[in-house]
Parts: C-alpha cells; sequence; structure tokens
C-alpha cells in the first residue's frame, strides 16, 4: 500500500514509519505544522509543533529512506482544536484537544487529503492495537495505551489507519529506535497539551477569553463561598485553587461539582457530591461490531487514563446512556465516554460519545 | 530523476570539481608570505582576473564571499552603513518588492534595526520593475537614499529586468545601485563594467561551482563597511581566510559558463520552449508566470488553479521529478511567494504555482518525463484541494 506517516518528531511515529516500511509498505513522511507562530508553542524536547521536532521528524524520516514534507495545518488546527478548546471551556465543559485533533485533523483534513493524493492510509505512531479483524483495541501496554483519544474515530477512519506499535510497549519501541539508530530514541514524551507553552492552562484561557470575575456558591447551602476570576478555568472535580473565603461548615474538603456558564458561577460541594452514576452523552461512534438496539453490558472509561467501571451502554439515536455499577468521581462534560468490551487479546473498544452530564 | 531544479542549485561542471579537487589537495594560505603561500595567493590572484575578465570588471573589484547571501548582506548593509556614515541623513534604501530573501530580509533588517527608511519599487504583471518609478523614487529622496538594490533577474518568476536602465537612473542621482544577478550570470549577458552599476553579487553554485563561494563585484569608489572583522582580507573588506580550492573552481566555472553563455541559452531555451508547449497542451488551463520574452532560458513558471503547489510537488517527487515551489520557510512550510503576490496574483494562485528550471545538464528525455507524469498529478492535487472547505 502507498501510506502517509504522520511524524510529530517523536519517537513513536518515527518507529511507526519504520515499521511500516519493513512491512512492505511504500511510505512518506510528513510533519504537520500546526502551530501559526512555533515560537510560541512548546518548545524543547517535549513538543510537536516546534522547529525542533520539525527537524526530528524530518532526520528520522531521513534514517528510515522516504520522502519527507511538511503539511500546513496551522489553520486547521487553531479553528478544529485550539477555537474548540477554548470554546468548550467557555462553555463550562472540559475538551480532549487530542481526541478533537485525531478526529479532525489527523484522521480528517490529514487523511482526506492523503487519499486525495493516492495514498491508502494513514500511519500513526498511536499506542493501540487495530488488527485484521477491523477493531480497536487497547495496546498491550497499558500505561501508554491510547485507545480512548482513538475511540471517537468512525469505520470509515479506521478502515484507512494503521498503528503499528499496538503490540509494543513503550520500553520496546525505545529499543527499537535505537536499534534502528534513529536519534529519537531516548526523546522524552509529550505530556501537556502542545499548544500551551509553559502548561499553564488557566492562564492561556484567561488571555484568550479574559477576566470574568464571579461567585462560587455552596451546593448545599446556596451561599456565596468564594469568588473567582472565570468560570471557565475550573474543571469539575477540582480542588486545588478554589481560594475559599469560608471553610465550609463540616469543615472537609471542597470539589468543583459544576460550572454553570450562563451565570458565571461555580459550585462547590462535598466529595460525595460529585459521585455519579449516570452518564449521558451525545453523538455517539459504535465500530466495534454491529450498533446494538438493546442496552450492552461493558465497561466504560470517562477520561484519558481515568478509571474502567463495568456499565450498562443504551444508545438512542443521537444519545448515549451509561449506567455504572459503581459511582465514578468527576465525571466533566466534554470528555468523552469510551465503552469497551473485556477481551484476553486485548480490551476492544465499543464505541464513544461526548458526554454532557 | 529528472532534475528540474537547476535554479535552487546545478551540478558542479566536471572542470570545476577537477579544479577544486587538485587545488584542495595543495597546502597554503594565500596570507602566507612563504613558498606555499605565495602559491595558494597566486591562484586567489589568477581566479579574481578570470572572474573580472568574464564580467567586465577590473580584478580589484572583485571581492571573494562565502556566497551569494553573503554578497548580498555585504552589498546592502556594508554601502548603507558606509554612506550613512558619511552623511547620517543618507538612511534610505530603494529596492524591489520581489528580491530574494538575501536582499529583501537584509532591508527589512536595516529598517527594523538600523532605522532606515525603505521605499519598495512595484513590478508589473510580469515582474518587471518599471525605470520611471526609481526615478520618480530618487527625484523625491535622492539625498536621502543610502543605497538602491534590485536584482538583475529574479529566481522565481524568470524576469529579467531592465538593469542598465534602473543603474543609468540611480547614476543621474548619484546613488551606488547593486544588483544581485544570481541567476543571470551564465544564462544572459552580464557585464559589470557596461551595465553601470555599482556592486554586482554572483555566486558559484548557480552556474556550476562549488556551494560556499561567490564574490561581490564592486565599483573602487564605492564605499563599504564589512559584515566580518579580521585578518583585513579582501581590500579590508571581507576578512576570512580565502578559500583558495573553492574560488579556484568558482573562477573556471564563471569562466565556462559566460563564456558559454551564448550556446547555452540558445539550446536551453528551446528546451524550455518545448516544456512550456507540453505543459500547456496537457494542462490547458495553465497560467504561465513571468515575462514572455526578458526571460532566463531556463526558467518557465506555472501556475496550475484549483491545485497547491506543494501537493503538485510531492506527487511529482514521488514520480522522481524534482522542481520547486518557489519559497519555503526553514520549517518548510510553504508561503505564498511574495513574488506572485507583488504582481498581483492573489493567495490561491500563488500557491498553486511550481518552477522548474532546466541547466547545463537538462535533457529532452527529463522534459518527456515532466510531461509523462504532470497530468495524473494536477488531476490528484485538484481532488486533494477541493477538499478545502471555504471558510
Amino acid at each position: 500500500m502507498r501510506v502517509l506517516a504522520a511524524m510529530s518528531g517523536g519517537v513513536d511515529s518515527a518507529v511507526a514509519a519504520a515499521r511500516a516500511v519493513a512491512a512492505g509498505h511504500d511510505v512518506t513522511g510528513v510533519h504537520l505544522a500546526l502551530a501559526r507562530n512555533p515560537q510560541t508553542y512548546r518548545t524543547g524536547a517535549r513538543g510537536c509543533c516546534t522547529l525542533e521536532d520539525s527537524r526530528d521528524a524530518r532526520r528520522a524520516a531521513d534514517v528510515i529512506g522516504i520522502p519527507f514534507y511538511v503539511w500546513d495545518m496551522a489553520d486547521r488546527f487553531h479553528e478544529d482544536v485550539v477555537d474548540d478548546f477554548v470554546a468548550e471551556y467557555a462553555a463550562g465543559r472540559t475538551p480532549n484537544p487530542c481526541l478533537r485533533c485525531n478526529e479532525k485533523i489527523k484522521f480528517a483534513a490529514v487523511l482526506d487529503r492523503a487519499v486525495a493524493l493516492g495514498f491508502d492510509a494513514v500511519v500513526t505512531g498511536h499506542h493501540a492495537r487495530l488488527g485484521a479483524d477491523g477493531l480497536l483495541r487497547r495496546s498491550v501496554d497499558l500505561a501508554k495505551d491510547q485507545s480512548y483519544v482513538l475511540a471517537v474515530l468512525t469505520r470509515e477512519q479506521l478502515d484507512r489507519s494503521i498503528f503499528p506499535l499496538g503490540d509494543s510497549t513503550k520500553a520496546q519501541v525505545r529499543t527499537e529506535a535505537a536499534e534502528r539508530g534513529l536519534a529519537v530514541a531516548d526523546k522524552p514524551d509529550s505530556h501537556d497539551i502542545c499548544f500551551i507553552a509553559d502548561g499553564d492552562t488557566r492562564g492561556f484561557l484567561a488571555g484568550r477569553l479574559g477576566e470574568a470575575p464571579g461567585d462560587v456558591v455552596d451546593a448545599s447551602t446556596g451561599a456565596v463561598v468564594g469568588s473567582h476570576s472565570g468560570a471557565y478555568a475550573y474543571t469539575v472535580g477540582q480542588r486545588r485553587g478554589l481560594h475559599l473565603d469560608r471553610p465550609a461548615p463540616d469543615g472537609r474538603p471542597r470539589y468543583v461539582l459544576s460550572i454553570t456558564p450562563k451565570t458565571n458561577t461555580v459550585t462547590v460541594g462535598p466529595a460525595e457530591a460529585l459521585d455519579v452514576s449516570d452518564v449521558h452523552a451525545v453523538r455517539p461512534v459504535w465500530t466495534g461490531g454491529v450498533r446494538p438496539d438493546a442496552p450492552v453490558e461493558c465497561e466504560v472509561q470517562l477520561r484519558a487514563h481515568g478509571d474502567v467501571v463495568p456499565a450498562t451502554v443504551a444508545l438512542d439515536g443521537d444519545r448515549l446512556h451509561a449506567e455504572l455499577r459503581r459511582p465514578v468521581r468527576g465525571v466533566a462534560a466534554g470528555q468523552a465516554v469510551v465503552a469497551y468490551r473485556p477481551d484476553p487479546a486485548g480490551d476492544v473498544v465499543l464505541g464513544s460519545a461526548t458526554i454532557t452530564g | 530523476m529528472a532534475y528540474l531544479d537547476h535554479a535552487a542549485t546545478t551540478p558542479m561542471l566536471d572542470e570545476a570539481l577537477e579544479a577544486y579537487v587538485a587545488t584542495a589537495r595543495e597546502v597554503g594560505n594565500a596570507s602566507s608570505l612563504h613558498a606555499a603561500g605565495r602559491r595558494a595567493r597566486r591562484r586567489v590572484e589568477e581566479s579574481r582576473e578570470r572572474v573580472a575578465a568574464v564580467l567586465g570588471a577590473r580584478p580589484s573589484e572583485v571581492i571573494f564571499t562565502g556566497g551569494g547571501t553573503e554578497s548580498d548582506n555585504l552589498a546592502v548593509k556594508g554601502i548603507f552603513w558606509a554612506r550613512r556614515a558619511a552623511r547620517p541623513d543618507r538612511r534610505r534604501v530603494v529596492s524591489s518588492a520581489v528580491e530574494h530573501h538575501a536582499v529583501l530580509d537584509a532591508v527589512d533588517w536595516l529598517a527594523q534595526h538600523e532605522g532606515a527608511e525603505v521605499g519598495w519599487l512595484p513590478v508589473d504583471a510580469v515582474g518587471r520593475l518599471d525605470p520611471q518609478a526609481l526615478r520618480a523614487e530618487l527625484d523625491a529622496h535622492a539625498d536621502q537614499v543610502a543605497v538602491v538594490t534590485a536584482m538583475w533577474a529574479n529566481n522565481e518568476v524568470g524576469t529579467v529586468q531592465p538593469v542598465a536602465e534602473l543603474a543609468a537612473v540611480a547614476a543621474e542621482h548619484g546613488v551606488p545601485f547593486h544588483t544581485d544577478a544570481i541567476q543571470a550570470v551564465g544564462q544572459v549577458p552580464v557585464d559589470f563594467g557596461a551595465s553601470g552599476v555599482a556592486a554586482l553579487t554572483v555566486t558559484g553554485h548557480k552556474l556550476g561551482g562549488p556551494t560556499g563561494v561567490g564574490a561581490l563585484l564592486l565599483a573602487r569608489d564605492v564605499p563599504a563597511t564589512p559584515l566580518l572583522h579580521g585578518g583585513g582580507q579582501e581590500r579590508d573588506i571581507r576578512s576570512g581566510t580565502l578559500d583558495t580550492a573553492g574560488i579556484v573552481a568558482f573562477a573556471v566555472a564563471v569562466e565556462t559558463a559566460v563564456k558559454g553563455q551564448q550556446e547555452y541559452a540558445a539550446r536551453v531555451a528551446a528546451l524550455r520552449d518545448d516544456l512550456i508547449e507540453r505543459v500547456r497542451q496537457a494542462v490547458p488551463e495553465v497560467i504561465y508566470n513571468g515575462d514572455p520574452t526578458d526571460r532566463l532560458p531556463g526558467n518557465a513558471h506555472f501556475s496550475f488553479p484549483g491545485c497547491e503547489g506543494d501537493a503538485l510537488l510531492l506527487l511529482l517527487d514521488a514520480q522522481g521529478i524534482a522542481c520547486s515551489t518557489g519559497s519555503a520557510c526553514s520549517a518548510g512550510v510553504a508561503q505564498p511567494s511574495h513574488v506572485l503576490l507583488a504582481m498581483g496574483a492573489d493567495d490561491d494562485r500563488a500557491r498553486s504555482s511550481l518552477r522548474f528550471t532546466l541547466g547545463h545538464t537538462s535533457t529532452q528525455a527529463d522534459i518527456d518525463a515532466l510531461i509523462a507524469a504532470l497530468p495524473a498529478a494536477v488531476d490528484r492535487a485538484r481532488r486533494a484541494a477541493a477538499l478545502r472547505t471555504p471558510r
């Protein structure tokens, strides 16, 4: 096949591209330039959007022996990921920009362009398994598993995707990179949000959305217990940085229970008030077989690297409802609920949807 | 491989390569006083004379540099600094909108960091400068102008400028005129003395010499403040140990290219005209950019409506055809060409353009290969570009 390898400049995508070559594919490497101004994005070894990353990707492509180009996706990325990120926070939700980038950029804008240019598939260095059965499964390396941020992909997108790393641990990938002479073998993993240079999400949002002072309200009494400079800066389940004027009557810690953009209010309460047993979500995608008519017993994950809980998942048109077997704390609107079917050969992604409450 | 990117760099001529290797085997710093040094110096001075002879300059007007970008920076900044030092109110630079970045960014830097004012000369739809625009500019500001800089021929669209006319206007106003002739030497007749310019940039690797060596031809009466300070080589204007082997090979290449220019231009222009005709047949809606007549013989530049140049480049590259979209930034992200924008093209047309440049190793087979691959590439690139949803 003629395949396009998306190369971030990190070790995973470099090894994925090398494996695609070894598998006999005709591989072309592409680095996505996502920053409108590369200097403003994360610098150093942690990034995926800097000039240094572009150079690392180019060197990896040289070593692997494949053509290499840089595709300018900065405008698309800005509109579909960065602006969406800001708008979601402004609406009181907690977005996952990596998931959005997969959905809108890597497996949409890039994949569509690749197909139009005559490529059959896109290869990435995501840690997830996608075998001949077409099912998306967790990586063998559960600590690095990225099936959660890929669960949003549709059948059509998965059919044109290749994830060569799913059967390997991160340590194996690094060892292989060193054996292949790839200089990125020891490059540190990226963790933070790539377009927030200093990792200060609250400061980034304040710069975009401005100061918007409002009240912090206690859920049980309705009393104003503090103030904030922008409700958008809070996430459900958050405990730190609340700066409450008054301790709670029971003296126990307070957590963010909800954010109400309409009244610019942050509502706080005790930990147990965070417990959620019913998760409602919209825009379901179902790739783990035929879309079910009846409720499905499975496991769900409610945020990246979050706990997995048994649940009953039911689909109804554009809605998804998950009834959790045990309550989960801190379920944030805007995150994805991903349903998995436990499987010894790697838990299978059944589907996903965007949490509304 | 069909190499259609000779304007980026062209293969070294055999005689230049042989001269390089033979000289590089010899020890000797051209500034040393002993026999080895004298031998190196002799090679440098013979080379200086060869370059001067074929380009219509005096040997003392040839300053060897590390290539085109250095020569352009030395001319623009060096003449600006020297003339402003003589008269502090003389801090205006006149340049054109279609210069190479080696000039454009040097001028911008002077504006950003040295308080220079800049008069930008426009071009017409084929990228050509109007000497009357320069006359108007100098009539208004001649007293404040430190230097005028305008290229001899454009690296992207191939348009050859009316350099002698421009230089005459500058001379009338007593202002030194620098021209970046990197794309012109060996392609069109270039005579430093007869052209009336005060300074001229030439580089090796565009005409069959090595990369990293070039020259600034600088008239004796034109002052220039050095960029590099050190051992005082090259009239104290360009310090640094002379690259004897590079200079020897550069001189061989300049001499060969200039002496063979007419024959070369006739052969390459015929190939180029065939390329243009067949591209038009293969893709009828193509737009041919640049001056149709006053043009570099090896240059063909097109816009492919409905395509993105970088997609076409990728597709042709996969078929073994090397060409160029014009300009790229350090991250490799294609920017719309400032040259095409200055010519009045819109963003889409600028982004849809590709440059094919022929050179001394080009053959009919290169063009056959391009024409064989082009229609399918255009078709695919169009489908890819159609995905860009209007916003």
